[in-house]
């Protein structure tokens, strides 16, 4: 009975690790990032959430707000020496009128007591966008710049995004309501719906990303830059378009695994980071190249963790970060990932 | 003249040492010695990060072991800390061994993941543990004592701390101005060209994520003895965040800039500490979105830190001297003239269902210059690949002066004596063009870490940079001694990579298709230059498309096409040879 409930407890945990992870996976193969921050779009998510719930208007939207402002300075500056009017209202309508938009939305929504599903979406709508305007301010200045100097900026930016998650957000945690109430009992085992919501969106953002890579010319232009870059521009492949989408996704997917499990974890400021490097552990467990061995192994994560805090409750992170050091052991005896830079 | 360039240091040594005489506030002294706390784990990240191309951002928890064991030594088993120093730095030097060697082999960014999951996985095992007093720590460590005088007040540790930081940091400027330092600064452009000189580049790797292992357990070690307690804060990973944060603000790749980067984040860290709060109107640790900002636009606008800035301030510092000796360098004994020096049998490589290279066999004996032709697509360069090491045979077998090397690693090749250059340059750009051709002469030293570091080998190291002085005027280059190699052009780079090659006296030259991109006056100078070598008696295999360039240099020319030996001789005859005109010019084969 115990085992039962920790499986499934393992299980949910990893199928929101298994999201971030494949998050990371397609971040770096498409823009060499390492995204450490992407833990961050989880905590955003999930306080958005929680905050709408109250009927507040969450500071996440200011946040948009500001990032959008910053990246739209950013844009005016590489514009200095002339553009086309075309350039300039593309990126006043991305940077400006889209937060701008959002922002007007949620002051309006937010205090009506939208149904969850609503609040959800109004979630991932405010999240999202902030993948591009993080790519544009911190990564897009550094496309030449090897795979260790955009780590070292990914840790900037993890860093300067949790502490502006503490300004806007505070330092106590909040919870955000169940998606949906009901439970249901299969057998010996009850399974929220909460946990059904979990796997169902788990399972769809897989199925999702796998017909944007296989059916669209976009998912195939991602997938062009990231078996090799040169190549891909060289046949038209706009390499800062890749990069944006990429960062887009990984903020969408990043907030839906926010909205999954803001209702089921009280959510910090600084909880994002412990949840995205599991992701992480995941990630580099599959090479950070594969998509389904990343999917597996965030499961795998989950159930060490889930198993670990009943039996080893004190050193539950230890052991969980702690896997990364035979998984390192086995990638380096396999030989398969040497020096290519 | 050896005065004036020692005059900076020495100015700001004495400045050191009076600040704590002078009647300054009593916080500035704790603030210098956390600088000097730092700079310490700093430095070590200098040279893993800036100078050898690997990171990490768990450099806080070697802090931790170094601190954690003299804290448990000093408290339980009454151990004098003088006694705990050295297995402080063993416990530092034992963590990052194992950590490094499961790492160094993948890719780069391994190493960093692995130190962010490990920093903290051992933060939680810190607070876990019952002997290191789980989160509240341990207290109650003795001071440090010399002579009867205990180290207890911050004006006293102080002398400490800077005179361990100032040595280390003294330490590992010699370090990388070695033997051993070439081949640590030789890993940041791959070490494809350190590894063909017989430079070990897992152990290169390893030596400097240890020694920054060990650096940081010193500091753990003071920080210990300063603070009188531990406790597992410090050691997390938001502190090792700030550490690269240090060496990334400071300059990566240099070890003053460590000192200046540490200071300026603890300073600016206690700035913002104490006027945010008021200024915002919050408590939260504000300085976290500041430093965070920091790391990312100094990354985008001065990616090799702000010590550049400041150098250009300072006086410049005279060049310097070449080093003279009158040691000569041990010479290997050639083979006799006309004996076997590389010989190529049925060498065959397939990637897949393409076989690239197709059972060619072929000779190089001593004294002699063969030329390996054939068109585009030839095989010549995987063939070339197959003897220096880089690539595996799929069957068939080399042998060096008839002793099989089938297998053998770039580096073991290099050390039979075979030096080779190669297609597309490798050179180190911010280097000298002198340092680059003494990385050639590698194999023929053998000062190790200790030795470099405490600059006990400089009779050896004047002996090898002599030698590639040597070897520059030999090919022609002396008057560049000095310049970064990143200033001379292609062809000049080529006769670098020649140069490189000689110094580390070889048996047998490899040359990569060393006219490729050349001018039409830097291929004649290149050739002028191999007419030279030979008639010095030097063996050489060259690989060339290039007919015209190899007819008038070689002895024996072999052609390949389509991974075929198609033909062998005299160049004379080879010409006229149906085949190759064939393969050439196109026609009826």
């Amino acid at each position: 009975m115990i085992a039962t409930f920790l499986i499934q407890d393992g299980v949910t945990n990893g199928a929101i690790y298994a999201l971030l992870g494949l998050a990371l996976v397609l971040l770096f193969s498409v823009t060499r990032v390492i995204f450490i921050p992407q833990g961050e779009f989880v905590a955003y998510g999930a306080l958005t959430l929680a905050l709408l719930d109250g009927g507040k208007v969450p500071a996440t939207t200011s946040l948009l707000v500001c990032f959008g402002a910053v990246a739209f300075l950013f844009d005016l500056w590489s514009m200095r020496r002339g553009t086309d009017v075309r350039t300039f209202l593309r990126s006043l309508a991305l940077n400006l009128v889209l937060p701008g938009v959002i922002y007007g939305i949620t002051i309006v929504l937010a205090p009506l007591g939208l149904p969850s599903v609503a609040k959800a979406l109004l979630t991932i709508l405010i999240i999202t966008p902030m993948g591009v305007y993080v790519y544009r301010i911190a990564y897009r200045p550094l496309a030449d710049a090897s795979v260790l100097v955009l780590l070292i900026a990914s840790v900037g930016v993890h860093l300067a995004m949790m502490g502006l998650g503490l300004v806007f957000f505070g330092a106590e945690g909040l919870r955000a309501e169940p998606l949906a109430d009901d439970n249901y009992t299969i057998g010996a085992l009850m399974v929220s719906a909460q946990n059904l919501c979990i796997y169902g969106a788990t399972i769809a953002i897989i199925v999702g990303l796998y017909m944007f890579f296989e059916r669209t010319l976009l998912g195939k232009a991602l997938r062009a830059t990231a078996v090799n870059r040169l190549g891909a521009r060289l046949v038209g492949v706009r390499t800062h378009l890749t990069g944006v989408t990429a960062f887009t996704l990984a903020a969408a997917i990043g907030a839906v695994s926010g909205v999954l499990i803001g209702p089921i974890t009280t959510i910090y400021y600084d909880t994002g980071f412990l949840i995205g490097l599991k992701g992480f552990v995941a990630a580099i467990i599959g090479g950070l190249a594969s998509f389904p061995i990343t999917a597996i192994a965030a499961i795998g994560v989950g159930l060490v963790e889930s198993f670990s805090s009943f039996f080893a409750s004190s050193y539950k992170e230890v052991i969980v970060f702690g896997l990364i050091i035979p998984v390192l052991i086995w990638l380096s005896l396999s030989g398969g990932f040497h020096e290519e830079e | 003249m050896k005065i004036e360039r020692l005059l900076p240091g020495l100015a700001g040594i004495v400045l050191l040492a009076i600040i704590p005489l002078l009647p300054v506030p009593p916080f500035w002294l704790t603030i210098l010695n956390n600088i000097g706390l730092a700079s310490l784990v700093t430095i070590g990240l200098v040279l893993l990060t800036g100078v050898g191309g690997l990171t990490s951002f768990g450099q806080a928890a070697f802090c931790g072991f170094g601190a954690y064991t003299t804290a448990v030594l000093s408290t339980n088993y009454g151990l004098s800390p003088w006694l705990t120093l050295p297995l402080s730095l063993i416990v530092g030097a034992a963590t990052a061994l194992p950590l490094g060697l499961i790492t160094v082999r993948l890719s780069g960014h391994f190493l960093p993941l692995g130190t962010i999951a490990w920093g903290l996985a051992l933060y939680y095992l810190f607070g876990k543990i019952d002997l290191l007093g789980r989160y509240d720590g341990i207290s109650g460590i003795p001071p440090i004592e010399f002579a009867g005088y205990r180290f207890m007040s911050d004006g006293s540790i102080y002398y400490l701390i800077w005179f361990f930081v100032i040595a280390v940091a003294i330490g590992a400027k010699n370090l990388l101005d070695s033997r051993i330092g070439r081949g640590i600064r030789a890993l940041r452009g791959g070490g494809q060209a350190a590894e063909a000189f017989g430079v070990n580049i897992v152990r290169a790797k390893l030596t400097v994520f240890v020694f920054a292992g060990v650096v940081a357990a010193l500091s753990g070690w003071l920080y210990a003895h300063m603070q009188r307690s531990v406790n597992p804060t410090p050691f997390g990973l938001g502190m090792g965040i700030e550490y690269l944060l240090m060496a990334v603000v400071g300059g990566s790749g240099h070890v003053w800039g460590a000192i200046f980067g540490a200071s300026i984040v603890l300073i600016m860290k206690d700035v913002l500490q104490r006027f945010l709060p008021d200024l915002i109107g919050t408590t939260a640790n504000l300085e976290m979105v500041v430093f965070g900002i920091l790391l990312v636009v100094i990354l985008q606008l001065a990616r090799d830190g702000l010590w550049p800035f400041v150098l250009k301030l300072l006086p410049k510092r005279p060049g310097r001297s070449l080093p003279t000796s009158d040691d000569r360098l041990a010479k290997r004994t050639l083979a006799p003239a006309g004996s076997s020096l590389i010989k190529v049998e049925k060498a065959r490589k397939a990637f897949g269902g393409l076989v690239a290279v197709n059972d060619v066999s072929f000779e190089v004996r001593a004294g002699q210059v063969v030329g390996l032709i054939g068109p585009n697509g030839a095989g010549k360069s995987t063939t070339f690949n197959l003897i220096t090491g880089l690539a595996s045979l799929t069957s068939g077998s080399v042998f060096y002066e008839g002793r099989p090397m089938t297998g053998d690693s770039p580096r073991e090749v290099a050390k039979h004596g075979i030096a080779r250059t190669f297609q597309h340059a490798k050179i180190l750009p911010d280097m000298s063009v002198l340092e680059n051709v003494a990385l050639g002469a590698h194999l023929r030293g053998s000062a190790g870490v200790f030795r470099s570091f405490l600059r006990l080998e400089r009779r050896q190291e004047a002996t090898l940079l002599a030698e590639a002085a040597v070897q520059l005027e030999r090919v022609g280059l002396g008057a560049y001694r000095d310049r970064p190699a990143g200033d001379l052009a292609l062809g000049q780079i080529r006769i670098l990579e020649i140069a490189r090659a000689l110094s580390a006296d070889p048996a047998v030259l490899l040359l990569d298709e060393p006219a490729a991109g050349l001018r039409h006056g830097e291929k004649q100078e290149l050739a002028n230059l191999l007419k030279k070598l030979r008639e010095e008696g030097v063996s050489v295999l060259l690989v060339e498309h290039d007919m015209g360039f190899v007819m008038g240099l070689v002895d024996h020319l072999v052609v390949l096409d389509f991974g075929t030996l198609i033909a062998e001789g005299k160049p004379a005859d080879v010409r006229k040879h149906p085949a190759v005109v064939a393969a050439y010019l196109g026609g009826v084969a």
